[in-house]
């Protein structure tokens, strides 16, 4: 079901006074405009494609650096594609992934058909019963400073759906570029302080 | 030279601890379990079970991300599902290491077996990983060598097919049918 939270003002929350140590990973569509809105960030990963994979990514970049946080941040119809990754994430030996569903009930790039979160799919029960510590679903700008805990304190993995409103772009803002080689190394190194390639083994 | 051992599946753990690998995934297979043990085994590597390869491609994307190196192991038929995720590590240049079991060809007795066994080099060409094969076991410490090498300093997607020849028909089969 959609929901009345706004999604551009419930993303500026969870990100405003942004740890430094927080990589970001955004689903396609969305998800990438509403973090590259707040303004870019070289450890933001923003993906294009590979629907339903924005959940693997993550857990990868949070195995591989535990000592950070790894955000999700997604969509409820790049995540339906990818379920089996929850399961992945909640019996992968990662504490510290945390997932933001902006949940508006629809498929809003593609012509406004309703997910299957307009029907019987709960996600936040989804991912409790495959393992993740904490879930919680906000439907008020009033639980977003538990939602806020949960995504960057909480030990993981952890889920919190947002049932937001359908938003119409007037604009649409892009991440720096949309050209993946460039965007991956460049994420690669802010995270690591490490070159592209042969150097780092 | 020749450091190769009795059992091609040690040679494979080998080269991956040689080689710094630091997050193995997979989907099981029988051709792997060998090697899903002895990599489970070793505190330098931490192994992560996916319930479909295509989560594979994107964790390993994920691994390359945050400064580590990873490989799936899969079986051929898992190849089919890792076709859409492949685009990622393409257009991103993340090196891509899978190791994939082949079913479908020598010797297959499961016909669903072999449609993707038989497309399972096409499929993976057609989205850009270079296909390596061995045939032999004495060519499995140097094939995998040369897959990671490729694509952890050529920044390829790179695929190692291990043939049903060499894993085994017979056994397999029989080992099958007693489940």
């Amino acid at each position: 079901m959609t929901g009345t939270l706004q999604r551009s003002e419930l993303i500026a929350e969870i990100l405003a006074d942004r740890p430094e140590d927080l990589l970001v990973v955004t689903g396609l569509g969305s998800s990438t405009y509403d973090v590259a809105e707040l303004g870019d960030n070289s450890k933001n990963f923003y993906m294009w494609g590979a629907m339903g994979q924005a959940v693997p990514v993550g857990l990868g970049i949070a195995v591989a650096q535990p000592e950070k946080r790894a955000l999700i941040v997604t969509g409820d119809g790049e995540l339906l594609m990818g379920l089996t990754g929850l399961s992945a994430a909640g019996n992968a030996p990662a504490r510290n992934v945390a997932i933001l569903v902006m949940d508006n009930g629809h498929y809003s790039e593609t012509g406004g058909q309703p997910t299957h979160t307009s029907g019987q799919t709960n996600l936040a029960g989804v991912a409790e019963q495959c393992g993740f510590r904490k879930t919680l679903e906000i439907t008020e700008m009033s639980e977003l400073v538990e939602a806020k805990r949960l995504l960057l304190d909480e030990e993981g993995p952890v889920l919190v759906v947002a049932k937001v409103a359908l938003r119409k772009y007037d604009k649409i803002v892009e991440p720096q570029s949309r050209i993946g080689h460039y965007m991956a190394a460049r994420f690669r190194m802010a995270v690591t302080g490490r070159g592209e390639a042969a150097l780092d083994i | 030279m020749n450091e190769n051992t009795k059992d091609w599946r040690s040679d494979i753990y080998d080269v991956l601890r040689v080689q710094n690998i630091e997050q193995v995934c997979y989907v099981p297979d029988a051709g792997h379990a060998a090697l899903i043990r002895d990599c489970e085994a070793d505190n330098k590597m931490t192994v992560i079970g996916v319930t479909t390869e295509e989560d594979g491609v994107g964790l390993l994307t994920g691994a390359w991300l945050g400064g580590q190196r990873g490989v799936m192991l899969m079986q051929s038929s898992g190849v089919g599902n890792t076709i859409n995720a492949l685009a990622m590590p393409n257009v991103c240049r993340v090196p891509f290491v899978t190791i994939v079991s082949m079913r479908g060809e020598w010797g297959e007795f499961v016909p669903w077996q072999v449609p993707m066994g038989k497309a399972t080099p096409d499929v993976l060409e057609a989205m850009g990983v270079t296909v390596y094969r061995a045939n032999h076991p004495e060519e499995v410490r140097e094939t995998i060598t040369a897959a990671v090498r490729m694509a952890f300093d050529g920044n390829q997607q790179v695929a190692v097919l291990l043939s049903q020849k060499l894993i085994g028909t017979k056994n397999f089969r029989a080992k099958q049918r007693t489940l």
